[in-house]
């Protein structure tokens, strides 16, 4: 075999892998991707029932309900402008609590309920996640310093 | 006074570093003796301060001197020694410093075991690496200087982030840099290869040990880093694809890819452009894992820099180095001229397959990674890419891979017979296939994908013992010929049946962890039992307990099995009052087969408790899988081949032009 013919093998090769992986990827990107709204922004935007996204805010003082199960949780998330309801069951991150900044992911089954099958709470007490900092600075309400 | 001394220490490495990285790289050009010696004399000189710098420092941790801001903000005197000296690099400025540690450390191991190296390689090669501290030397003097005092000293530090004062995660990241800035050296070779003009056998034989230590610490560095959010994050999970460790991962992507193809290089002299192109870009993956971490882009544990002066300096750092390799590899690969020729079915052809698949595979996940950053910088929202992306793309890629690994390592090379190979291998396909039927069985029902997955794993673990059976001619030779066949077996070729059977314990943990796994939550009361795949989980109920620093809430399990004693289990929810911050402590029992893993949440305020309960076959063979990988590495390490210096000796002898029996040995 010659050096060409090796080079064109190896080439097509090459583009024949390139192309799979291309197509895997578009095919993944198209279902896979997660989009970040703001409770305004869900309210406001009108996401459809059943789309997968994240949403991102406080968790408003006194709104925790836990049902009788001990397993599922009802809170109402906020950005001070617009509120959210969101249901989850499980086992709630050590890092949850009334007035902290989280990050829900799941999908709405009515234009304000939110059903949640994963919350991120994560790092110390004064950290909030940046996505929830700028949902509060879009809905006017960001009050801290820093930035 | 301890601590000025390790800054003026840090100063000094720099400045020496700047010599270091023009002087010799001038002698080279000139071809000037004298001026080139100064790169070996400098990376000793660098080396000594850096290792000074460092000591102060730690000492500044382990007497609690809070005078110094960095030790205040990330310390705390009531902390356990083990977590006052991982404080060191626990935090931003601290890592730095283990960082140019480390390079220093690999720079004078090229002076200590390059003794043999022509004199330009080696300067180039220490004046390059120079040329990388000198940026990270600065990058840590300018925006993150670890010896800055704070006046008045503070009565006390806000001790270390208690996600990261855990055993394993203490050793991380000198695991995780060992492999980083392993891959600089290999980087080095490129670049000093690019401006000679030449590769040639000597040059890979001089790049694979250091490339194969990279590796193997790599692979330890990302194995510790899973088993720590496996056991410390309480979600019984070990992978999120989170884009921290993406980032660990694409250099172990590439550099793997680089691992075999230097075999190529070495043996064949070929694909020399391309080893060279794989060691720029398993550094730069190494450096942009370490900006995406370090630069606050990111929000996780790691992300301590939140200064976008840092940022920017490490993205112009950044630019600088990959811009300017990828220059120098557009402008000089063409002279490194196409060596031997081989055919598409050989062991060059499947090195060649593996390549472009693990190229492929850090493609998809650079893709992945930086994509929501890309789309955050247009402003057109924001997005997360999750697990379901990167296990659609990665999956299909990393089968044929595992088919390929089981195969090629029989291949010949230049040219294979591809039939006689598949005839020889009857064994192996009727193991896999086995395998395969009785995993179909045991998982009726449920996943294919986890039948499959087991089967790939049967495939490549039997023909790893298969190869070995037929090259000590196991059963057809004596017992005692086919044992010293078996020590005749060089330990490069051991060093590779290891880390592919780590391959396929790990192939097997991955696989069998994610499609049988079985979890249930619920709320319990003390005295209550529930039962997860065939074990009993008593529960006693949960206690105030003390630690160090912390206290927590400690539950306790009996598990029983058939009425007999498995385990006793003690999960914790502990708080740690510096801080004022909350952590699980999942609490775990295995038998190697699987994992019993147990996660108290919160009381339901009426005596119960929220519980979590998994049961996850196989998970303790991930990490037993890349420990057996990183071992590989090491046996592999180890051939006399495989030494380093080795080759030029060899080299010389031929120029010599000894017989080539001599120059075999």
């Amino acid at each position: 075999m010659t050096r060409k013919k090796r080079r064109l093998y190896t080439l097509i090769g090459a583009m024949v892998l390139l192309s799979a992986a291309t197509a895997l990827v578009i095919g993944a990107f198209r279902d896979n991707l997660v989009f970040f709204f703001s409770p305004t922004e869900v309210a406001e935007k009108g996401i459809e029932a059943g789309q997968r996204i994240r949403m991102g805010g406080l968790v408003e003082e006194d709104s925790v309900i836990r049902d009788a199960d001990g397993l599922t949780v009802h809170f109402r998330l906020t950005d001070l402008s617009h509120t959210i309801m969101v249901t989850y069951r499980g086992i709630l991150p050590s890092l949850f609590r009334e007035g902290q900044g989280v990050i829900v992911q799941g999908q709405l089954d009515a234009p304000t309920h939110f059903i949640a099958d994963e919350i991120m709470a994560k790092h110390d007490e004064n950290y909030m996640p940046p996505e929830v900092a700028e949902a509060l600075k879009k809905s006017g309400q960001w009050k801290g310093g820093n930035e | 006074m301890i601590v000025e001394i390790g800054h003026i220490a840090l100063i000094m490495a720099l400045i020496v570093a700047l010599v270091q990285a023009t002087i010799p790289m001038i002698g080279a050009a000139r071809g000037d003796g004298r001026l080139m010696a100064v790169a070996s004399t400098a990376a000793g000189a660098q080396w000594v301060f850096i290792v000074i710098a460092f000591l102060s420092l730690m000492n500044a941790y382990v007497t609690s001197d809070f005078s110094v801001f960095n030790v205040a903000s990330n310390s705390h005197s009531a902390k356990p020694m083990l977590y006052k000296i991982a404080g060191v690099w626990g935090n931003h400025e601290g890592s730095l410093v283990l960082w140019v540690l480390i390079l220093a450390t690999f720079g004078g191991a090229i002076v200590l075991f390059g003794g043999n190296l022509p004199p330009a390689l080696r300067a180039r090669v220490l004046s390059v690496q120079a040329l990388i501290a000198v940026g990270f030397l600065s990058f840590s003097l300018f925006t993150s200087n670890p010896f800055e005092r704070v006046f008045p000293a503070p009565l006390d530090g806000n001790g270390l982030n208690p996600l990261l004062q855990d055993p394993g995660l203490a050793f991380h990241p000198p695991f995780l840099y060992l492999g980083y800035v392993g891959f600089s050296v290999a980087f080095a070779f490129a670049i000093a290869a690019l401006i000679e003009g030449r590769v040639d056998a000597a040059w890979a034989r001089w790049v694979r040990p250091w490339t194969l230590i990279a590796w193997s610490f790599l692979t330890i560095g990302i194995a510790l880093g899973s088993w720590w959010a496996y056991y410390e994050l309480g979600w019984g999970g070990w992978w999120y694809w989170d884009p921290v460790e993406n980032a660990s991962f694409m250099p172990w992507l590439a550099g793997t890819a680089l691992l075999h193809s230097a075999i190529v290089c070495e043996k064949r002299d070929a694909l020399k452009a391309w080893t060279v192109l794989l060691a720029i870009v398993a550094f730069s993956l190494s450096l942009l894992g370490t900006f995406l971490v370090r630069s606050g882009v990111l929000t996780s544990v790691h992300a301590f820099a939140t200064d976008p002066a840092r940022g920017v300096f490490i993205l112009g750092f950044l630019i600088f180095v990959v811009g300017g390799s990828l220059t120098l590899f557009a402008v000089r690969a063409p002279l490194l001229k196409a060596g031997g020729l081989f055919a598409p079915v050989s062991r060059e052809g499947g090195i060649v397959l593996n390549n472009l698949l693990f190229s492929a595979a850090a493609a998809t996940v650079l893709l992945g990674t930086l994509y929501p950053l890309f789309i955050d910088a247009l402003g057109a929202g924001k997005v997360s890419v999750g697990p379901p992306y990167f296990n659609t793309v990665f999956i299909p890629l990393m089968a044929p891979l595992i088919v390929l690994a089981g195969i090629a390592p029989m291949l010949a090379w230049k040219r294979a017979d591809l039939t006689g190979v598949i005839a020889r291998i009857k064994i192996v396909a009727a193991v896999t296939v086995l395998v395969l039927l009785w995993s179909v069985y045991r998982a009726w029902g449920n996943a294919v994908f986890g039948a499959f997955g087991i089967g790939l794993s049967a495939w490549l673990a039997s023909s790893v013992l298969f190869d070995w059976a037929v090259r000590i001619r196991l059963f057809r030779v004596s017992a005692l010929d086919s044992l010293q066949r078996a020590i005749r077996i060089p330990r490069a070729a051991y060093g590779m049946s290891l880390a592919h059977f780590g391959v396929a314990l790990l192939v097997a943990g991955v696989t069998a962890s994610s499609a049988w796994r079985t979890e249930a939550i619920q709320v319990m009361r003390q005295g209550e039992t529930i039962s997860v795949a065939g074990f009993e989980f008593l529960f006693h109920g949960v206690v105030r307990a003390e630690g160090p620093n912390y206290t927590a809430d400690r539950g306790h399990f009996t598990v029983t099995r058939a009425g007999g004693l498995v385990a006793e289990l003690w999960p914790e929810n502990r708080f740690y009052p510096v801080q004022q911050q909350p952590t699980t402590e999942a609490a775990i029992h295995t038998t190697w087969l699987a994992d019993l893993y147990v996660v108290v949440g919160d009381p339901d305020g009426q005596g119960g408790w929220s519980t979590r309960v998994y049961y996850n076959p196989l998970v303790p063979w991930i990490w037993l899988g890349a420990m057996v990988m990183a071992l590989g590495g090491a046996v592999s390490l180890s051939d006399r081949r495989h030494r380093v210096g080795a080759p030029n000796r060899r080299r010389r002898r031929l120029m010599a032009g000894e017989p080539a029996a001599e120059v075999a040995r």
